[in-house]
């Protein structure tokens, strides 16, 4: 049967392009992988190779024709003896590509991708007869890895120094004892591979513990972060994902200037795919820690290393865990809201404390959790206090603050009294000298100084 | 080594040859249909062809054994026809319809199958290296002996995530076959003026990993090299490198014109080492088929296309909700 020769899509932009020359004449006897002609697409001019066998029945358009549209016929491919007048209409037809689908309803809103709460839920992490211990987050963090190790064979913890070294901050302490070579297991300076290779054993049935000796060094694994670990279970059509966590302390230590201070938190925040916990207290700590390990996506889990060293009370109980996108009431207040988290955390409720001897009631909210982000509770306060001020240790462009003041005004415009401030780092990259330091980060000063502004103080 | 030559051609069975016959055949004629099916703007975006790599895939999987993993790059479709996925599933998801692998949410790229064992389809070159090595680190961490075929170019070859996978892998003593699908071409720039050492099996002696480079273009030599990996591997002697030395016939991708090699260089290789056509040969000389035996199984391949091509157009678009799923799992994915 006589098939049309249609006009190729050469590119992925490509419309229309020039028929720059026919190779073969009507009568001539092609072959497949044939080269019919030469087109000029919007890029290049390419060769058009045949794909069935047969003979040029008729040319339909002249070489040099410019501004030959996709799909049009460009000539007749007979078999052996049969006319070119055989050729049926339809063939056009057939090769025409699927029509527009017809209407359909239209997506769903959102809310789907980023499950938040439709009220605020401000039931206590732990009930108020439940004895408490005070712990450091360093205990914490490690006490939450090791029940779930305990709980599930199928959860590893790797990273660099995490075994016989016991931990370049020392949160691996005593596993590699308890668990073995096997689950606790030293890697190569190859966070690119290590990354990739834990993402490979997720795929694979595996629940990877992936520990970066900070955020800093996973700008070299971030390829595998995002490409690897999020998207898989989108581009699989929920075929397979990857169930793991990767976490290692994030943002400013101390005097180690440029290269090992950023704060990633906007970053991944930023990636649909990717849950993101910045924990501040040691309670926050574990029981966030234990929901990461056993969530079926990739965890980004954003500690910090000024606060490995703190203690805080934890609650004595066999399981202890904390929901993601649950924030935390940490101080009720009245005259402002302060949103902050992780580290963030130590400014804000300092900031209130001073605020309260000057007679202006501060309420602190602690995300906790970034992605999913609880804006139910952000909202909820900023309806009673009217004023906000978000806190947060990473730059100012493109800040987790800068995210919530757009859900602020979207959702909240009506309750504001006042512009929310976005206290952040300085927009400069991490000085080294001790002075400069101080001024790179937030103060408490800055945040007293914000909440005064937005209270008309 | 040196490149070993094919398995003494005698030794080989009727039902064996016409087995890779039959399976190389498939790709080609499916890679030649999603070429045309590309040329009428029914596939969009990128879309990498395997046509004259046929062999290495096919021969590989000959090798591999039941529940063995495989992760290559974006120039995916021969894999997974060869490992068995169907072609109506790999076709409409090249259309980005909802009958395709990933619903049509993948793309030529990106694609998958957990019962296949098929891991991707991955878009960043030298990604699926790791990748695959973690595959082999969980089968070794659960304690069976499945092994993880690792495909990647040879322009993925000069990537720095290889070499700390070679590292961990060999350390680890990690199940993986790393099979370099050596082309000749990273898209438009030869091994010769990407690669100063260009044998880039040797590149596994500073890692203590074994290897050898086998000629990509003849199935039988594929599959015994691969052979030799698998046993290799499965006995637990850590990773193996196939260096495969093919060659593709089209450009990098649809919307390249391959102005960096000659018409006759492509043309050479068609006449002289097309995989398919030896294999033709030695089913026509050794008389284990006629040719009228390979015409009925060109006219059941080409069936089997076109209704891949059919399925590929008339199943419909995902629905928009599709948009909104898959982005979290509600449940842990487990092992097939």
């Amino acid at each position: 049967m006589a098939t049309e020769i249609l006009m190729p899509a050469l590119s992925p932009t490509m419309e229309e392009g020039t028929l720059a020359k026919w190779l073969v004449k009507e009568g001539d006897k092609v072959s497949s992988g044939d080269i019919l002609a030469e087109i000029e697409t919007d890029k290049a001019t390419m060769e058009f190779e045949a794909v069935d066998e047969g003979v040029i029945g008729k040319i339909l358009i002249a070489e040099g024709t410019e501004g030959v549209k996709v799909n049009t016929a460009i000539a007749v491919l007979v078999e052996e003896g049969e006319s070119v007048d055989e050729v049926p209409d339809q063939a056009r037809d057939a090769a025409t590509p699927a029509s527009e689908p017809g209407p359909q309803p239209s997506a769903k809103a959102p809310a789907a991708a980023k499950p938040a709460a439709a009220v605020a839920d401000t039931t206590p992490d732990w009930a108020a007869d439940v004895e408490v211990r005070k712990t450091t987050v360093r205990e914490a963090l490690r006490d939450a890895m090791a029940e779930e190790m305990r709980r599930d064979d199928s959860v590893f913890l790797m990273g660099e120094e995490v075994a016989e070294y016991q931990g370049a901050y020392k949160i691996s302490q005593g596993l590699l004892d308890e668990f073995g070579a096997k689950r606790v297991i030293d890697t190569p300076i190859t966070e690119h591979g290590f990354a990739g290779i834990a993402t490979g054993a997720a795929f694979g049935g595996l629940k990877p513990i992936v520990e970066f000796m900070t955020f800093n060094f996973a700008m070299q694994a971030i390829d595998h972060i995002i490409n690897s670990a999020a998207k898989t279970l989108y581009m699989s059509g929920g075929q397979m994902g990857a169930p793991m966590v990767f976490r290692g302390p994030n943002g400013a230590a101390a005097r180690v200037g440029a290269q090992h201070s950023q704060d990633y938190a906007a970053w991944y925040m930023q990636i649909p795919g990717l849950k993101v916990v910045m924990p501040y207290s040691a309670a926050d700590a574990k029981g966030l820690m234990k929901t990461a390990i056993r969530d079926p996506n990739p965890v980004i889990f954003l500690e910090n290393e000024i606060l490995y060293g703190k203690s805080f009370d934890v609650p004595i109980m066999d399981d202890f865990t904390i929901p993601f996108g649950k924030a935390k009431i940490e101080r009720a207040g009245d005259d402002v809201t302060i949103v902050s988290f992780g580290i963030g955390m130590t400014y804000a409720l300092a900031a209130a404390e001073k605020l309260a001897e000057e007679g202006i009631s501060a309420e602190v909210i602690n995300l906790r959790t970034l992605r999913p982000m609880d804006t139910e509770t952000i909202l909820a306060s900023v309806r009673k206090t009217n004023r906000c001020v978000t806190v947060e240790e990473g730059w100012p462009q493109g800040s987790v603050g800068s995210y919530i003041s757009s859900v602020i005004m979207q959702q909240a415009f009506d309750y504001l009294d006042a512009p929310v401030i976005n206290c952040t780092g300085k927009d400069v990259p991490m000085p080294y000298a001790a002075n400069l330091e101080k001024h790179a980060l937030l103060t408490v000063d800055e945040v007293v100084a914000a909440c005064k502004h937005v209270t008309y103080r | 080594m040196p490149p070993k030559q094919a398995a003494a051609k005698s030794n080989v069975s009727a039902e064996e040859l016409l087995g890779h016959y039959r399976e190389m055949l498939l790709i080609r004629r499916f890679e030649e249909k999603a070429g045309q099916l590309y040329g009428m703007g029914l596939i969009g975006g990128f879309c990498h062809l395997y046509i004259g790599q046929e062999a290495v895939v096919v021969g590989l999987e000959a090798a591999a054994g039941e529940g063995d993993k495989r992760v290559t790059s974006y120039r995916d479709h021969g894999h997974m026809l060869a490992c068995g996925m169907d072609p109506k599933g790999i076709m409409a998801e090249l259309t980005g319809r909802e009958g395709g692998f990933s619903k049509g949410k993948g793309g030529s790229m990106h694609m998958f199958s957990k019962e296949k064992h098929f891991y991707g389809g991955h878009g960043i070159v030298g990604a699926q290296v790791p990748l695959g090595a973690g595959l082999a680190f969980a089968d070794k961490y659960k304690g069976n002996d499945r092994v993880t075929f690792a495909y990647f170019g040879d322009g993925a070859a000069n990537q720095g995530q290889v070499y700390e996978t070679y590292n961990m892998a060999q350390l680890w003593d990690l199940p993986v076959i790393f099979v370099i699908e050596n082309n000749g071409y990273a898209m438009g720039t030869s091994v010769v003026r990407s690669t100063k050492s260009p044998s880039l099996w040797e590149r596994g002696a500073a890692y203590g990993i074994k290897g050898e480079e086998v000629d990509g273009m003849n199935v039988l030599a594929v599959k015994e090299a691969g052979e030799r990996a698998v046993a290799h591997c499965r006995s637990g002697k850590g990773p193996y490198i196939l260096e495969v030395k093919t060659y593709r016939y089209r450009g990098h991708s649809m919307s390249d014109p391959a102005k960096y090699r000659t018409r006759d260089e492509v043309q050479k290789m068609r006449d002289e080492r097309d995989p398919i056509e030896q294999v033709r040969d030695m089913l026509l000389t050794g008389k284990h088929a006629t040719d009228d035996d390979l015409k009925a199984i060109d006219k059941e391949i080409k069936a089997v296309v076109n209704e891949a091509a059919e399925f590929s157009k008339e199943s419909p678009e995902p629905h928009l909700d599709e948009l909104w799923t898959d982005i979290y799992a509600t449940e842990i994915p487990q092992e097939a």
